[in-house]
């Protein structure tokens, strides 16, 4: 089965916003509104890096622990969306999400904060698939067009990848050999829970840097 | 007298008791989501799989995923 993943390859993001542009535009997201974003580290010294972060549909996903309405919901695909018709626009989630995935819009049904807004994995949401009351609630339900999401679709060096987590796990692996640098996988070990991914390298005892 | 009393206090009755048709159910929850490989409703939807056929979506993914993302595949 399977079991939809976000990668962000740090060695190869260029900070161009392509993702982000290609997200708002695909989902036609309002105005003060990102679902993905880069996040440039050590920005302006030599050696920067920069990563595409937005909900990465987590294993354990705190955001649905914390729901005091139980809005969210998991499909098979392992993707998490939520229901806007029940999400009250509390903000517990935004608190509890490690990746500061929830967006609030700054108008809507309850004025300041209006009701959550995050990445859907191009998955739509609770209604109809390819619906235009989906499309307004939650953007365009791309996988079941049987296509990958548009931020991932359309980075231009392929620093980001998205779909089922073997097939992108590869993809890296396959990468990380050839160039022989860069193993690190931001955020992956927070978001799937692997002890590794993630970590800087454990020291080994008598070796010499 | 009693009988117009009655009839009032029915009528009463009835239209409160019709009042809770009209409520929303306020039941935690969500509402059931179809599945992502049962396709949808619109004119956008890629080629190269059929709907209803979860195996078949998979592999169509899979192949994209393949095609559009690993360039080591495609490259020379």
């Amino acid at each position: 089965m399977a079991r939809m993943k976000f990668i962000c390859d740090a060695e190869r993001c260029i900070e161009c916003n392509g993702c982000v542009t290609a997200c708002k535009n695909e989902h036609e997201v309002p105005w003060g509104v990102n679902r993905r974003r880069v996040v440039t580290l050590n920005d302006g010294v030599p050696g920067e890096k920069s990563i595409s972060v937005a909900c990465m549909h987590c294993s354990d996903a705190p955001c649905m622990a914390v729901c005091p309405v139980n809005c969210f919901y998991k499909t098979d695909e392992g993707v998490v969306l939520h229901d806007k018709d029940i999400c009250i626009g509390c903000g517990y989630c935004s608190y509890a999400c490690p990746f500061g995935a929830p967006q609030f819009p700054s108008q809507g049904t309850f004025g300041v904060r209006g009701k959550m807004d995050k990445c859907t994995f191009c998955a739509g949401g609770p209604e109809a698939n390819g619906s235009q009351a989906e499309f307004e609630k939650y953007g365009r339900n791309r996988l079941a067009e049987g296509k990958l999401p548009a931020c991932a679709e359309m980075c231009s060096t392929k620093a980001l990848l998205a779909g089922d987590g073997d097939v992108v796990a590869d993809i890296f692996r396959n990468r990380v050999l050839k160039r022989n640098k860069g193993a690190e996988v931001w955020g992956w070990g927070t978001a799937y829970g692997s002890k590794q991914a993630g970590q800087a390298p454990a020291k080994v005892e008598g070796v010499k840097k | 007298m009693m009988k117009r009393i009655s009839r009032i206090s029915l009528s009463v009755l009835s239209v409160v008791a019709l009042t809770a048709c009209g409520e929303k159910a306020q039941t935690l929850g969500t509402k059931k989501d179809a599945t992502a490989y049962s396709g949808a409703a619109n004119s956008f939807v890629e080629a190269g799989w059929t709907a209803g056929d979860k195996n078949s979506w998979e592999q169509h993914l899979r192949a994209r995923s393949q095609y559009g993302q690993n360039d080591h595949s495609r490259a020379p």
